[in-house]
């Protein structure tokens, strides 16, 4: 299925919760909103047409307009195709709906974007840092962190 | 050799002294060339050398090692039990040590030759269980305590075979003392216990499928109260970290070590007495005689050896389930079975 | 900090009545495996809830070896400068790193790679896929307690880092397959040496085979255990010989393909259960155990077969890609190896988001080792093929 069929089956199915699209990109990415992912992620997986089974990817990204969001990539083994979907959320509000409960795998994932961008997943069963301390102070990889000048006591730049 | 010394010192401390020192300088001696020959056996099914630098091939190695272990600092961690946790590698060196002496060297040298010898050496060899618990325990390691546990449900286990297997051995021989036992089995290799024994041919025929079975069991069983691969659950490095002696350290970590090697020839110079003849030759009574017999029975003793270390560093480790299961469910009953056949056959 | 800690809701503790008829109140006990354990491979943390020896539950703790991969990519001032911290990802596979980075930069960039590169990439990359599971097999052994196919395992291993070596001078981090080609041609002598090398392989793999595979003990401790069902494996996501060895036919040099493996003959190789169940311990050692066998297949033909030319396409020192992004996978030798790169246009990555395989194939660990024993989790862990470097990056 090409990612124009998706697109509109996915815009006739959801309406205002499905976005902008670029579908002549190097890799065509569709935005949805970030208060519906799961149930569209949901349609997405379970629809025989789709059944996007298998997540790649999911990353946090801090976009040049203030804004976070979370790039999934999405395949399917019986179909063979791919799609990009993105959801974006504001730096005050920064509250995206987890998809732990469709692919497993996310869970890791949204643990990762959470530790490193601050994006906080609801109804995720087990949101806790994963790669940085429990105590580390912020979210490294937004483009507004400072390396704090102490950790723990210890000096950190060198 | 009791005698000749009781005549010449008379009956004093001393006399008991040297009546007990051989086993002990043995021991030391011999762990010394054991760990000598498991790295180099070792290193050579792997592709390896080893040891080349401390004497020709390395042979020095082992008493640089002990140099080294001397030197290390005894450490004892704060929260551990510390009488119970310096006790226990003694203790586990006692058991074994003590098995020593109803073990026969010769015709003329046994530690002591009591009536009861094979059954007092598996009786003793028990102790080395609470060693290894009092050390898991008193390491206050979970880890430890793992192993600990472990190694005692193993050696319980494996105690059952290793006794049944020597009652096949008992009832062919008719008795407990090691050296009348090897004594029944003189006059060549046809003679030994794993071949029948010295009785009629039709019998040593049908005996034999029995005596072969008890004695791979013997074996087996062996290895798994000495707790080396792919027995050896108890200090399972890839599970336990190191089981009971993950906190040791130093002289008490060596001695662990010793005692582990010392078992290693006490189930097999066990097996070798009651199943292929101790110190009696092989050919009759060409090669034999008191000193000849120290030479077979040391020889019989070290190839079973070398065998567990053949095994330790080709096999994979056998999981604890698996591992009561051999014990209880195989073991066992094959030994009931030629418990049963052996009976039947000598009565008839 | 939020805490879980909370019990599959299946497990129930059941209280033993003793022959007194009062109840035997028993507890779980909480035990740390690692970071320093010898078969968690590297400084994983592994938080057992342990009943006796049964496992009744598994919290992987990560993030020991955190090195900011992707901080890093993010601050560098060149594209290519990215190649030796991808290099340190997964420091048992780096030229698969490095393959893969430079596949999703040349994407970006849109250009052609010379034919000559193209071989020496796949040569490379297969080299390092046996020279990896050489390791996860080797030690899987260990794990199970078998030190000798360990070394075997290691000295086969040596033979490729040296070939490694003499291609260009290090043994472990390459930085040799760089976005438009490779950093120097292929040494004289190399295409001997490799045949050589295949030749003996063989042989290995075989006593590998005798002396382990087929082993009884090896078999009881590895079959039916870890059991990954082909549905929770691909709803976890977990790809190369772990999504192979639960029968899924997947393989992205074959289903998505990238450099010129569809030029070759080879076949990939799943897990049938021979021994237990599809998709145990063993079939996963045994996908392993094939695929090495096939990447001696496919080194050999490329070999064969390798044209003569340029090693570097004609870029420019300072690359600089117009905006946009790309996701671009490749199989590592422990699965799926992604790179997402968003440019902005100008000459250092706006974002850079690995993709590791060994990090998905590890968040599925909890859900296939409820209930296993604390060895059978040592089989199970040793089974993933983690890396550390990747998992945490």
């Amino acid at each position: 299925m090409t990612a124009q069929e998706i697109y509109d089956n996915l815009k006739a199915k959801f309406g205002d919760a499905v976005g902008e699209a670029k579908l002549d990109a190097l890799q065509p990415w569709i935005a949805i909103s970030e208060t519906r992912t799961r149930e569209i992620c949901q349609f997405l997986r379970d629809e025989p047409t789709f059944a996007f089974d298998y997540l790649s990817c999911l990353s946090g990204m801090d976009y040049p307009d203030g804004k976070l969001g979370v790039v999934y990539h999405l395949f399917s083994m019986t179909h063979r195709h791919k799609i990009v979907l993105r959801t974006m959320c504001t730096r005050e509000h920064p509250h995206i709906q987890s998809v732990s409960a469709v692919w497993g795998t996310a869970n890791w994932h949204e643990r990762e974007a959470y530790d490193m961008f601050g994006i906080v997943f609801d109804e995720h069963p087990d949101l806790r840092r994963i790669l940085c301390g429990d105590d580390y102070p912020g979210y490294p990889l937004r483009k507004d962190f400072k390396v704090p000048e102490f950790y723990n006591g210890m000096k950190v730049p060198y | 050799m009791e005698e000749l010394l009781q005549s010449i010192i008379g009956e004093s401390w001393i006399l008991y002294v040297l009546l007990a020192a051989p086993p002990l300088v043995f021991i030391l001696v011999y762990a010394l060339v054991t760990v000598w020959t498991e790295m180099k056996v070792s290193a050579h099914m792997q592709d390896r050398l080893a040891y080349m630098y401390t004497g020709p091939h390395g042979i020095l190695q082992p008493v640089a090692d002990i140099l080294k272990l001397l030197q290390k600092e005894d450490t004892v961690p704060a929260a551990a039990d510390k009488p119970l946790f310096i006790m226990a590698p003694y203790l586990v060196f006692i058991g074994t040590y003590a098995g020593f002496a109803a073990l026969p060297f010769s015709s003329a040298y046994i530690g002591s030759d009591i009536n009861l010898g094979a059954f007092y050496i598996i009786a003793v060899s028990s102790i080395v269980v609470v060693g290894l618990l009092m050390a898991g325990w008193a390491s206050n390691n979970k880890w430890s305590i793992f192993g600990a546990m472990r190694s005692a449900a193993q050696i319980v286990s494996y105690e059952i075979p290793t006794a049944l297997a020597l009652l096949v051995a008992v009832m062919i021989t008719g008795s407990l003392n090691l050296q009348d036992v090897i004594r029944f089995q003189e006059g060549g290799i046809l003679n030994w216990v794993v071949f029948g024994g010295p009785l009629p041919v039709v019998q040593k025929l049908l005996l034999l499928p029995f005596t072969v079975t008890a004695f791979l069991i013997m074996f087996i069983a062996g290895v798994a109260e000495v707790n080396r691969t792919p027995f050896d659950l108890p200090e399972a490095e890839s599970e336990l970290v190191q089981g009971y002696n993950t906190e040791y350290s130093g002289m008490k970590f060596a001695i662990f070590y010793l005692a582990e090697y010392a078992n290693m020839y006490l189930v097999s110079g066990v097996a070798a007495c009651l199943f292929l003849g101790g110190w009696s030759s092989p050919f009759g009574d060409f090669m034999s005689g008191p000193l000849w017999g120290v030479f077979w029975i040391v020889a019989k003793g070290y190839f079973f050896v070398f065998l567990q270390i053949w095994i330790r560093w080709t096999l994979p480790r056998l999981r604890v389930d698996q591992l009561m299961y051999t014990s209880w469910k195989v073991l066992i009953p094959f030994l009931f079975v030629c418990l049963f056949g052996v009976g039947l056959i000598l009565v008839l | 900090m939020k805490e879980s800690r909370t019990l599959p809701t299946d497990y129930v503790s059941s209280p033993e009545r003793t022959s007194s008829g009062r109840t035997l109140r028993t507890d779980e006990m909480i035990l740390n495996m690692g970071p320093q354990h010898p078969s968690t491979h590297g400084v994983l943390r592994l938080e057992l809830v342990v009943d006796g020896e049964i496992v009744v539950d598994v919290i992987p703790h990560i993030g020991y070896l955190h090195r900011c991969f992707e901080k890093h990519a993010e601050h560098m001032t060149n594209y290519q400068q990215v190649i030796p911290y991808a290099d340190r990802m997964d420091y048992l596979s780096s030229m698969c790193n490095d393959w893969a980075y430079a596949l999703a930069v040349e994407k970006l960039l849109k250009i052609e790679i010379p034919e000559r590169v193209q071989y020496i990439r796949l040569i490379m990359a297969e080299l390092q896929r046996i020279a990896s599971h050489l390791i996860a097999v080797g030690t899987y052994a260990i794990d199970m307690g078998a030190f000798t196919p360990f070394l075997w395992c290691f000295r086969d291993r040596e033979r490729i880092l040296d070939l490694f070596e003499m291609t260009c001078g290090a043994r472990l981090l390459y930085n040799y397959i760089w976005v438009g080609g490779v950093s120097h041609d292929l040494p004289p002598r190399f295409v001997e040496k490799t045949k050589d090398f295949c030749r003996d392989f063989r042989k290995t793999l075989k006593e590998v085979h005798d002396v382990l595979s087929y082993n009884e003990i090896f078999i009881k401790r590895t079959a039916n255990v870890g059991v990954l069902p082909k549905d929770v494996a691909i709803n976890y996501a977990c790809s190369g010989p772990m999504l192979r060895g639960s029968g899924v036919d997947w393989d992205l040099r074959r289903d998505d393909p990238y450099g010129i493996y569809d030029r070759f003959e080879w076949a990939v190789q799943i897990g049938k259960g021979e021994a237990g169940t599809v998709g145990d311990c063993w079939d996963r050692y045994m996908v392993r155990m094939r695929e090495m066998e096939e990447s001696t297949k496919l080194i050999e033909q490329a070999v064969a077969s390798i044209p003569e030319g340029n090693v570097q396409s004609a870029i420019p020192k300072r690359i600089r890609p117009e905006a946009g992004e790309v996701y671009v996978r490749s199989e590592s030798p422990r699965g799926e190896l992604g790179f997402y790169i968003v440019s902005d246009g100008t000459a250092s990555p706006y974002r850079v988001k690995a993709r590791a395989p060994a990090f998905v194939n590890l968040s599925v660990l909890s859900e296939i080792s409820r209930g296993a024993m604390v060895a059978d989790l040592v089989a199970i862990v040793g089974s993933v093929d983690i890396v550390l470097g990747e998992v945490d990056r």
